[in-house]
């Protein structure tokens, strides 16, 4: 569970899960923002939670618009943040592709609200410490993100 | 050069929609897209964005990204539901009858700049 976390972090702690709902395209990004709150009133510092929320939220807009719905759970130790978002929807068959600037596979209604840009994953990647994803076709996609002050 | 939110709406004849208490607020930089992972990648927290989509997910995407203020170009007015979250947020909105490059040139014409001219270490 803690592997890789740097020795600073400690060892983080379960602190609250919260759902995601499937193609909430009106209430999209609440969660992150609850996160960020809450992360906001647990004393980390404002870099910190900026880079949390923003992970937070392109997860979320991604487990909404492809996840089918799942949820976000957050881990807290003294100095470190981990977010796991998580779904069961259809995965992700290339990572490798995905993972890269620009490719998208979303629809016209998607990108009218500003996201398929196809940066969610390197935002996410760009502003965690530590990416873990796990994900395979009809298996779900379970995201790990770390985040430690700098 | 940084500008207040006050100067913006005048330079941009806009309607401020809320938050009116804080257009005193300094804004440093500025960007202009339609694109929310851009603003969540490219900017930086005490940034003005100006924007042609009026979804909630403008508000939002202000609000993970620490933006100062929302513009939104050529009179596009949000819905109620979308000020009534930005007042939760604290977050000013705004709405200038400039289209996006010319709200933006006027402010560049005043001084401000955008994360590639003024971002740290993003000069191209
Ligand atoms: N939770 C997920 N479940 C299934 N597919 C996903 C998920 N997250 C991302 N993807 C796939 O990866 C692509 C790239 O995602 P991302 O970098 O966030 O860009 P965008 O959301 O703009 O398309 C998406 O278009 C989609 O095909
Ligand atoms: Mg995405």
């Amino acid at each position: 569970m803690s592997a890789g976390l740097a020795p600073e972090g400690g060892e983080p702690e379960f602190l609250r899960a919260f759902d995601i709902q499937a193609g909430d395209f009106a209430g999209a990004g609440n969660v992150s923002i609850a996160v960020k709150n809450l992360l906001k009133e647990l004393g980390f510092a404002p870099e910190v939670l900026r880079r949390a929320a923003i992970a937070a939220f392109e997860a979320e807009m991604n487990v909404v618009m492809y996840g089918g719905g799942g949820h976000m759970e957050v881990f807290i130790a003294p100095r470190a943040v981990r977010l796991v978002i998580s779904d069961h929807g259809p995965g992700i068959p290339d990572l490798d592709l995905a993972m890269q600037e620009g490719w998208s596979t979303a629809t016209p209604e998607m990108r009218e609200m500003g996201f398929g840009a196809g940066m969610g994953l390197p935002n996410i990647k760009r502003n965690s410490d530590q990416l873990r994803i796990t994900t395979a076709p009809g298996q779900g996609t379970r995201l790990q993100v770390d985040i430690f002050p700098r | 050069m940084p500008a207040s939110l006050a100067q913006v709406a005048q330079w941009l004849r806009a309607d401020v929609l809320c938050c009116a208490h804080v257009l005193d607020r300094s804004i440093t930089m500025c960007h202009g897209s339609d694109l929310m992972s851009d603003v969540l990648a490219f900017s930086h927290p005490n940034t003005l964005l100006l924007t042609g989509l009026t979804n909630p997910q403008v508000v939002r995407t202000a609000e993970v990204a620490g933006i100062y203020g929302v513009v939104f170009v050529r009179g596009k007015r949000p819905r109620e539901v979308m000020v009534a979250l930005a007042e939760e947020y604290g977050l000013p909105l705004m709405v200038s009858p400039y289209a996006m490059f010319d709200a933006c040139g006027l402010l560049f014409s005043q001084g401000l700049r955008g994360w590639s001219l003024c971002g740290p270490g993003q000069r191209p």
